[in-house]
């Protein structure tokens, strides 16, 4: 069976890409840790690969904004080879920094010009706050497939409130189904703080480009691959997997279907 | 030239910091201001054009979707009316963390005439208030003085710089003709913190050299025998006298580390202790292929005068200890513990040149926070206690957890091997850290002392660590350490004290010139670390590092001289005998004394309605809700946190211990814990020993580990050891150190100690409470097997398992009162062990649903936080708790705080395996989990006598510290 590769993008101030490699090679997949700096001299060929995954951390120690120096990197030095795997119909997920840096690259919600749309920005609390949450889930986009209505993740930012340039944009991003996870709580229901964790405009907690192939969300879903990351898994020893494993399978078996040939 | 850029949120966003500041400020008390807007200020020095400037902002700095900006021309800025404008920057010389980023950010937009970029954080804050009000919103919570200013006339600023040049001056210090006075007047001037003795040992060995040392030598071997490196007073010789029950007796210690803490390892032989008390952090067992290492650290002076620099730093240092282990270990864990003034200590006491508790704690919660969030480091443990002694000076110690292949666990340093420095550059932050930890605070502290503080840069760190790791994988080089506390100095001293080092000082890369050669020396800026490397590995690591952006530069090697030669543009500054700096100072004899003080129990009335007295207990800032910090760390970054700090049916519980899984795909976990309790100590430190020993170990046993292996670290934070009161309470607790973990069979692996931590305001020396933190290590073979403290379900049997005794002594409870009492906690170890034991075997075959240890509040705390975490309620019967004391009252069995016990819910099917697992030891079926939400306790005389709703419970444990 091929294993579709996944190039876990790296940089100074990274740091849950050994967790995001691990999530992806237990969804089947096989999963490099790529530093930018290799693809930008271009030692490394992006297009080696069917999965591009943008891990959690604290690229450039989000200095002016948080994925902001990355995504501007992105934009300058591999803005050619990112609209092209883009237009190969492969795949992409940024999870926290790595939405963080989707957004403001303007990968998200996704157009030829990767301007800026939306953003992320600071947490109504005004702090970094680590907790989980549940997530209403919509399943049109190809890493939501056969999700459960809710699920539960775990969050950890400081810059996670989602915001929009303007009404029209929001209302694109509904009319195209974008908004993909909303925070919610136990029971599917919209909630204040803490429920919202950061006060994100429509409870949004990740959105999809128009073609449903590149996904950003702040929760961690590869901090909730195993059922001992569950926070209460020693009270119901009998779940099985984690809520967050689907997602990386989704990933995985599209890859495998469009992309396994290559 | 310069432009200056401010950049504010649009209208219709929510101004976090700004909004933040707003609230700071009414805690001050201060109720005038209405509002507060926050403006980030960049200022980009070089040849641009405007519409170079325009792109930089649009494209970098600016969030097109949330912040508008404008280029401030002006040389003053329009006052508007009722506006006040803050405008604060970091003091030349202080690295600006952001300018690195932004740099690279302009580099890559394809703009190169860029040279600098600063910020500056303006706040312009609207209302009524007086002008000595602002000032004071602007000292307690804008900025710092040691590292920020506020920019005078808010006219638009020049960049200053330090780019000055340095002419080499070659300084020797005459001390061939100085008389014991002129020593005493060096030592103190220099803030070299030697005594006579070490002084005329120095002047002998230069005597016989016939020549008087440099500055650069002076200051070397002062910090390689400062208390902070080399722990002198542990290593020392101590005439120790004990008056305790009204015997007499005396003892002379001969390092007193080796006969107490190092003296239990050495007797134990665990075939599981790998590397101890040598290397940067203890290293034991993992599983076949991996060890293990644990280091815990403080940095408690300078977080006393820079909160978030000082915690951050202190962070950052400790996780290079396990980076700096054996040949590299990768962190998997961080702890933290505090120590600080009582949050609502009132401005007016302050003592001069102190900062207020709260901007304290906010400060040094930030500085972690910062730190180990950036490196990807979850924080899963830790502990925050609260004294009015601690507001001068308060506690920060901060504890790293790494992983290594068992292979890399040792290093071996060969001549010829090139000296390497790795990571960030060296600029003059940080001078005379080693040495300024080595005496007492003063309220002068803050302004001779200011060069030893700083500001991490974590993605500095985090880089120099993905490189490491794999050039370690890579068999790159033969030995590591980390660039703490000495700098350059005590890195390459320590390496090289078997073999000889050369170092050319002026091949060290410098974040600005103008830095003599001694400043290169014994900085202590950040982030650094020292290889050696066989020269031909030398081009493959630079290369490597290179490869992601981490500087490595080759600035000497190891030689077989023994002899330490530093040069300066080929210059020869410093050459002293390894020997003499490693061996050569005179063996200190201090004195010591300890008597030990009666307290009265006091007489309190007994309550029969208890409530209130609980209610207040779970007010306690030492025992409510840490949830406000504990969220602000990402305890779950790696994945592997397994237990978690806060559990619970709506995750918000306090966890005894943490569970981490280091390797995902393994069975095996990791659980540290911590103990501390220096209430205990002010009745008899040996007591307050042993029950940190048992609290720490305990705390494993609750989350379903076990004692077969567990290892233990030692902090001793004191007051300034020179006194004979202080040192005696020191040496009584490392007794009680030793024969409890000998007690036990539990070895120290690893152990630091500050002293010296008091705080002098005009002649009146006040001490922090003498304070052991003892944090334990354990592997767990299994982690199914771990269990969380909260109520699982009703109907549920709960047990209380260990003896309650009439040991209120230093309890929460007494302290209501304002009482001390003398029967303070002691530990049978005995029975303490056959209980963990049993304990340990219940929890291996899954007999327990829940288990909390009792610590400060006893039984009544820890059986609410249990019921109120698992949102059920609980109905105790105190009857059936196991008592040992005559007098026995409800008060005390539900809050006394006798070690050694636990809260333990178990199924009703289990009941029977349960009780026969702990045949023979003290236990009690004390009551049971009930479906509502009451939580019931029945005194020893059937009558209700606490009878509270969980909820309610839970408000007044969470409400204290939810900020």
């Amino acid at each position: 069976m091929v294993r579709p590769k996944v190039c876990v993008l790296r940089t100074a101030g990274t740091n849950c890409d050994k967790e995001t490699a691990f999530a992806f090679a237990k969804a089947g997949a096989e999963a490099d840790l790529v530093h930018v700096n290799s693809l930008v001299s271009a030692t490394i060929d992006l297009h080696e690969y069917s999965i591009l995954a943008f891990p959690g951390g604290f690229s450039y120690g989000d200095d002016i904004a948080s994925g902001k120096v990355f995504a501007n990197e992105l934009r300058c030095k591999l803005g050619e080879e990112l609209r092209e795997f883009v237009k190969d119909g492969k795949l992409i997920i940024g999870i926290c920094n790595g939405f963080q840096i989707l957004v403001k690259s303007g990968l998200l919600p996704g157009n030829d010009l990767l301007k800026q749309e939306t953003s992320l920005i600071i947490n109504d609390s005004g702090k970094f706050e680590s907790r989980w949450a549940y997530l209403k889930t919509k399943n049109n986009c190809v890493w939501t497939k056969s999700l459960p209505k809710v699920i539960y993740l775990p969050v950890a930012h400081g810059e996670g409130k989602f915001v929009a340039k303007d009404k029209k944009t929001l209302e694109r991003l509904k009319k195209n189904k974008q908004i993909i996870f909303q925070y919610c709580d136990a029971d599917g229901e919209f909630a204040g703080y803490p429920e919202n964790p950061n006060g994100s405009t429509d409870h949004i907690a990740g959105i999809c480009d128009e073609t449903g192939r590149i996904l950003g969300l702040m929760p961690h879903p590869e901090r909730h691959v195993l059922r001992q990351q569950h926070p209460r898994w020693t009270q119901n020893k009998k779940n099985m997997e984690g809520d967050g494993l689907q997602i990386f399978k989704n990933g995985v078996e599209y890859a495998k279907k469009h992309f396994g040939e290559a | 030239m310069s432009w200056k850029i401010e950049i504010r949120d649009l209208p219709g966003i929510f101004d976090a910091v700004g909004q933040g500041i707003k609230k700071d400020i009414l805690d001050l008390g201060i109720t005038g201001v209405r509002d507060v807007s926050f403006v980030q200020v960049y200022i980009l020095e070089g040849s641009l054009s405007e519409e170079q400037v325009r792109k930089i902002c649009e494209e970098l700095l600016v969030d097109p979707i949330a912040q508008s900006y404008k280029i401030v021309l002006e040389l003053r800025s329009v006052k508007v009316l009722g506006e006040h404008v803050v405008e604060v920057a970091y003091n030349p010389g202080v690295m600006d963390p952001v300018e690195e980023s932004a740099l690279k950010g302009i580099r890559d937009l394809g703009v190169s005439s860029v040279t600098a970029v600063k910020t500056a954080k303006k706040y312009l804050i609207k209302g009524r208030f007086t002008a000595s009000q602002l000032k004071i919103i602007s000292q307690k919570l804008l900025y710092n003085k040691l590292i920020q200013h506020v920019v005078p006339g808010v006219q638009s600023q020049a960049l200053t710089t330090l780019e000055t040049g340095y002419q080499l001056d070659l300084i020797t210090i005459d001390l061939f003709g100085a008389t014991t006075k002129k020593l005493m007047e060096l030592s103190q001037r220099g803030q070299l913190f030697l005594n006579l003795d070490e002084m005329n040992c120095i002047k002998i060995y230069f005597k016989n050299l016939g020549r008087n040392p440099t500055d650069i030598e002076l200051e070397t071997v002062a910090q390689t025998w400062s208390e902070h490196c080399y722990h002198k007073t542990f290593r020392g010789r101590i005439d120790y006298k004990e008056v305790v029950g009204g015997k007499t007796s005396k003892k002379k210690i001969d390092n007193l580390l080796k006969s107490t803490i190092m003296k239990v390892t050495n007797e134990l032989k665990k075939p599981w202790c790998v590397s101890v008390f040598h290397d940067n952090s203890g290293i034991i067992k993992f599983d076949d292929r991996y060890n293990i290492c644990f280091k815990v650290e403080t940095h408690n002076h300078p977080s006393a005068l820079e909160p978030f620099g000082g915690a951050n730093t202190g962070i950052g240092g400790v996780i290079r200890d396990p980076m700096g282990t054996g040949l590299g270990a990768k962190p998997i864990l961080n702890t933290d513990v505090f120590c600080f003034g009582l949050p609502d200590y009132p401005f007016s006491k302050l003592p001069v040149g102190t900062l207020h508790p709260k901007r304290v704690m906010k400060g040094v919660v930030s500085g972690v926070r910062d730190y180990g969030n950036k490196m990807g480091i979850p924080t899963v443990n830790g502990a925050i206690l609260f004294h009015n002694h601690f507001v001068g000076n308060p506690l920060v110690y901060c504890g790293t957890v790494g992983i290594m292949p068992k292979e890399k666990s040792f290093k071996q340093v060969e001549t010829g091997d090139f000296i390497v420095v790795v990571g960030g550059r060296t600029g003059r932050d940080g001078i005379h850290g080693a040495t300024f930890s080595s005496g007492e605070l003063t309220h002068e502290s803050e302004k001779v002392s200011s060069g030893a503080v700083q500001i991490g840069n974590p993605i500095q760190e985090k880089k120099v660590l993905d490189v490491l790791l794999q050039a370690r994988d890579k068999n790159l080089y033969d030995a590591i350490t980390d660039c703490g506390a000495g700098g350059l100095s005590s890195a390459v001293g320590e390496m090289g004290s078997e073999l000889g080092a050369r170092v050319d000082l002026d091949k060290i890369p410098l974040k600005y010139t103008g830095l003599s050669y001694m400043e290169i020396w014994i900085s202590e800026s950040q982030e650094r670390m020292v290889l050696a490397v066989p020269p031909e590995k030398s081009d493959a690591l630079i290369e490597l590092f290179k490869a992601e952006n981490v500087e490595a530069t080759v600035i000497g090697e190891f030689t077989d001289t023994r002899k330490l030669e530093l040069y300066y543009q080929r210059n020869l500054v410093c050459n002293i005998d390894m020997q003499f700096l490693h061996k050569g100072n005179p063996k200190i004899e201090k004195k010591a004394e300890y008597v030990q003080q009666h307290h009265r129990e006091p007489k309190i009335p007994l309550a029969k309605d208890l409530t209130p007295f609980l209610q207040r207990l779970l007010s306690r800032y030492d025992i409510c809700s840490k949830e406000w910090v504990i969220r602000q760390y990402d305890h779950e970054v790696q994945g592997g946190t397994i237990l978690k700090p806060l559990t619970g049916i709506v995750n918000d519980g306090p966890s005894d211990a943490s569970v981490v899984k280091p390797l995902l795909d393994s069975k095996k976990g990791v659980i540290v814990s911590n103990g501390i309790n220096f209430r205990f100590g002010f009745i008899d430190p040996y007591w307050m020993a042993a029950s940190c020993i048992d609290e720490a170990l305990r705390q494993i046993i609750a989350v379903g580990g076990s004692l077969k292996e567990v290892a233990i670290l030692d902090n001793f934070c004191w007051g300034n050891p020179d006194k004979p009161d202080r040192l005696g309470s020191l040496v009584r607790t490392a007794y009680g150190c030793y024969d409890i973990a000998r007690g036990f069979g539990v070895p120290f692996i690893s152990g630091k100690d500050s002293l010296y931590n008091e705080f002098t305001e005009h002649g009146k020396s006040i001490a922090i409470p003498g304070t052991i933190l003892i944090s334990a290590i354990s592997v767990m073979d299994d982690v199914e097997k771990t269990v969380s403290m909260y109520a699982k379900e009703s109907g549920d049997l709960v047990y209380v398992v260990g003896e309650t005794s009439n040991e209120l002594g230093g309890s929460h409870y007494f302290d209501l009162f304002g009482a001390l009492g003398n029967n303070v906690p002691k530990v049978n170890t005995v029975l303490a062990k056959k209980i963990f034991s049993a304990l340990s075997k219940a929890t291996g075959k899954g007999l327990i649903r829940a288990m909390h240890d009792c610590s400060e509040g006893g039984i009544g705390v820890a059986a609410a936080e249990m019921a109120f975490s698992g949102g059920l309620g609980m109905e105790l019967f105190l009857s059936e708790v196991p008592y040992k004391s005559k007098n026995s009252r409800n008060d005390f069995i539900l809050f006394s705080e006798s070690n050694s016990r636990f809260i333990v819910e178990v199924a009703k099917k289990d009941q029977k395996v349960f009780e026969k697992s702990l045949r023979g030891l003290p236990f009690g079926l004390a009551g049971c989990i009930s479906k509502n939400k009451a939580f019931k306790v029945y005194g020893l005389d059937g009558k209700t006598c606490i009878n509270a709703d969980i909820d309610e419970l839970k408000e007044f444990w969470q409400k204290p510290l939810r900020w």
